[in-house]
């Protein structure tokens, strides 16, 4: 059906429990089956609680399901050790978060160098000339020189996606990454990530609470309470 | 970022330079400590460098004894029958048999740097009406010299004594209202007598020694105690002081002579110097361990401080590893800055102590020793305390839950 070269991610039955084997043990995740292809860029919306911070943790190798499988790129990953998630993750995975994303004690260029530098060890020029090109590529030559905390909120935001972008991931996991931003900022943003994701082959999933972002994806995934409650694509816009 | 540190060296000096004030105190902490130990150990040093000195001044390293002479055991071999007790015989000068022998076998001992006969003994000296009890050394003062710093000690005089000569304390020539070029009558209990001039006046810094000892050539010596041609011990020094105990214990299996080391006739001495030493071990290891808490709580409070950051180097690819060695990083450059800080502290400190802690004389109070190594020392210990106080807080690190650190 689909060329396997072309699956980015792929979710089998993910389960996912807190508290196990406490009185409070609760499921959050009741096994979630899911597929994304290569360049798609996905909406992930439900109500406040539903599960989709958690999903997306699972998905970016920071946390480990209860049951089931992930596949990224293909390679199946409950079975890794941690060095193999953070080379894995180095790799494939490029985050974006709502708040406090970048490290206060650094330039923006430095906050996007970061993940190159932890993967090569040391600085090196082709680490300076990424980092440069993909700052400008979010339009913040001119503060790249700033310590992050001086920029504004939706700066903040750019820088981190530029961050996200610098070791060229197949997948970009966003959550909530307009959620504290104005209508502007949010704008700017939502059509950095889009111009990305249709200049590359990036996949992107976006947890956002804007119906009016949302509807501008190529299929948007619903999630209450757990589980997935609709999975369509966005006709408008494909 | 133009550096070429590697990754965890960035952020650790990042980290560090960031939160000024938490480094200053801790650093401050760190350096104090290893000042006041870079300072004590300079001044126990020096202290004990000093009373070495002072000991070997006046001492010979090794001395060669006659056999001890042993009282017969209580009971007698072969017979069951209790022996009388035998009482120690009567104290008769003794000399050491063959002593050119022995003197010319020690002498070809590597370590050995000069051997000297000596012939000791008692006397009194009659001068008018009074009269005097001495101990009186008969010495070649060509090795004897060599042996012990008398020459140091001459305040009138020279110590180059011939058969007809003798040298005095300081203490006993004001007793006996004498002075160099005086004539002194000499008396042993064996029934020798002489006539020596005074040729030299010395000051040991002891009144016992200044008002009971005097020095004598070797034969004149021999002569007064009728010891024709014996020395009662053979005196010689090392290169190697602190090797003493070995070697006498290797000459007394070689000859079966009594042989005595400066360490063995000084064991109380030791023992106290060895405490001192012990108490200064222990004032580094509380000293150590302040330092380690004091690392480590920064440490701890930085790992819950930086928990965001280190959740979000995390999700970008940082592994465990690296941020386990970023904290570790962080506590031995604590302690390594701090120790070069303290050990900088220490040493202007010692200077200006060596030049306010002075005698009217010009001599230092308390001698103090600048011993280099003890700044490599403090500068390795120090770095090594530091990674070992920030183990445990590294390894919270390392294990804190990426998303739970996230989500904060
Ligand atoms: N570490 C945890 N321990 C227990 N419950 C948790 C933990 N993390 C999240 N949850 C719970 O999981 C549910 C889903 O949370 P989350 O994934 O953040 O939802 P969303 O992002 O959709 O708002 C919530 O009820 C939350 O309280
Ligand atoms: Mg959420």
């Amino acid at each position: 059906m689909v060329d396997s070269n072309a699956i980015t991610l792929q979710l089998k039955d993910i389960r996912k429990a807190y508290n196990i084997g406490l009185p409070a043990e609760t499921e959050i995740l009741h096994g979630i089956d899911l597929i994304i292809k290569r360049g798609e860029f996905v909406a992930l919306i439900g109500p406040s609680g539903s599960g989709k911070s958690t999903l997306l943790n699972l998905i970016g190798l920071l946390d480990k399901p209860t049951s089931g499988e992930l596949f990224i790129t293909g390679q199946a990953t409950t079975q890794l050790q941690d060095r193999e998630l953070t080379m894995l993750r180095a790799k494939s995975i490029g985050f974006v978060f709502q708040f406090h994303n970048l490290l206060p004690e650094f330039t923006a260029l430095e906050n996007v160098m970061l993940p190159m530098l932890a993967a090569r060890g040391r600085p090196d020029e082709a680490i300076g000339v990424r980092a440069a090109e993909l700052i400008e590529q979010v339009g913040l030559t001119s503060v790249g020189k700033h310590m992050s905390n001086n920029l504004s909120g939706g700066q903040q935001q750019r820088v981190a996606i530029a961050r996200a972008l610098v070791m060229q991931p197949a997948l970009v996991l966003a959550d909530e990454p307009t959620g504290n931003l104005d209508t502007q900022s949010a704008d700017t943003i939502f059509d950095l990530l889009r111009r990305v994701n249709q200049t590359s082959n990036t996949s992107f999933i976006i947890v956002t609470h804007d119906p009016r972002l949302a509807k501008r994806c190529d299929r948007i995934i619903e999630l209450v309470d757990g589980r997935i409650d609709s999975d369509k694509p966005n006709v408008a816009e494909s | 970022m133009n550096s070429i540190m590697p990754f965890e060296w960035i952020l650790a000096t990042r980290f560090m330079r960031e939160a000024r004030m938490q480094t200053l105190l801790i650093m401050s902490g760190v350096a104090l400590g290893v000042s006041v130990i870079v300072f004590i150990s300079a001044l126990i040093g020096g202290l004990q460098t000093n009373l070495f000195r002072r000991t070997l001044d006046f001492q010979a390293q090794i001395v060669i004894l006659p056999p001890k002479e042993v009282s017969r055991s209580l009971r007698q071999a072969g017979n069951g029958k209790l022996a009388t007790l035998v009482q120690p015989r009567a104290q008769r000068i003794q000399s050491v048999d063959q002593w050119q022998k022995i003197m010319k076998r020690v002498e070809k001992m590597k370590s050995v740097e000069v051997v000297s006969p000596v012939v000791s003994g008692s006397g009194f000296i009659v001068r008018g009406e009074a009269n005097k009890a001495i101990s009186l050394t008969g010495i070649e003062p060509d090795t004897y010299l060599q042996l012990i710093a008398l020459r140091n000690s001459i305040i009138a005089g020279t110590p180059n004594i011939s058969s007809t000569d003798i040298l005095v304390g300081s203490d006993l020539a004001k007793d006996l209202g004498v002075w160099t070029g005086d004539k002194l009558n000499l008396q042993t209990a064996s029934g020798g007598t002489a006539t020596l001039i005074i040729r030299g006046i010395f000051d040991f810094g002891n009144s016992g020694a200044n008002s009971r000892s005097v020095f004598i050539a070797l034969r004149t010596a021999q002569s007064l105690l009728n010891l024709s041609g014996g020395v009662t011990s053979v005196q010689l020094n090392l290169d190697a002081p602190f090797t003493a105990e070995t070697v006498a214990q290797s000459i007394q299996a070689q000859t079966g002579l009594e042989v005595e080391s400066w360490i063995a006739a000084n064991a109380q001495f030791f023992s106290a110097l060895e405490a001192q030493s012990m108490s200064n071990n222990v004032i580094r290891f509380f000293v150590g361990l302040t330092a380690a808490l004091g690392i480590a709580s920064v440490l701890v409070v930085s790992v819950v401080q930086k928990s965001k950051a280190i959740g979000i180097l995390r999700a970008t690819g940082t592994s465990r590893r690296q941020i386990l060695r970023l904290f570790l990083l962080q506590g031995a450059l604590t302690g390594l800055m701090g120790s070069l800080l303290g050990a900088g502290a220490g040493w202007l400190f010692l200077t200006v102590w060596r030049n306010v802690a002075i005698n009217d004389d010009g001599t230092q109070l308390f001698p103090i020793t600048f011993d280099p190594m003890l700044f490599v020392y403090a500068a390795v210990g120090a770095t090594l305390v530091g990674i070992l106080a920030a183990l445990f807080p590294a390894l919270q690190a390392a294990r804190l839950d990426p998303a739970v650190a996230i989500r904060g």
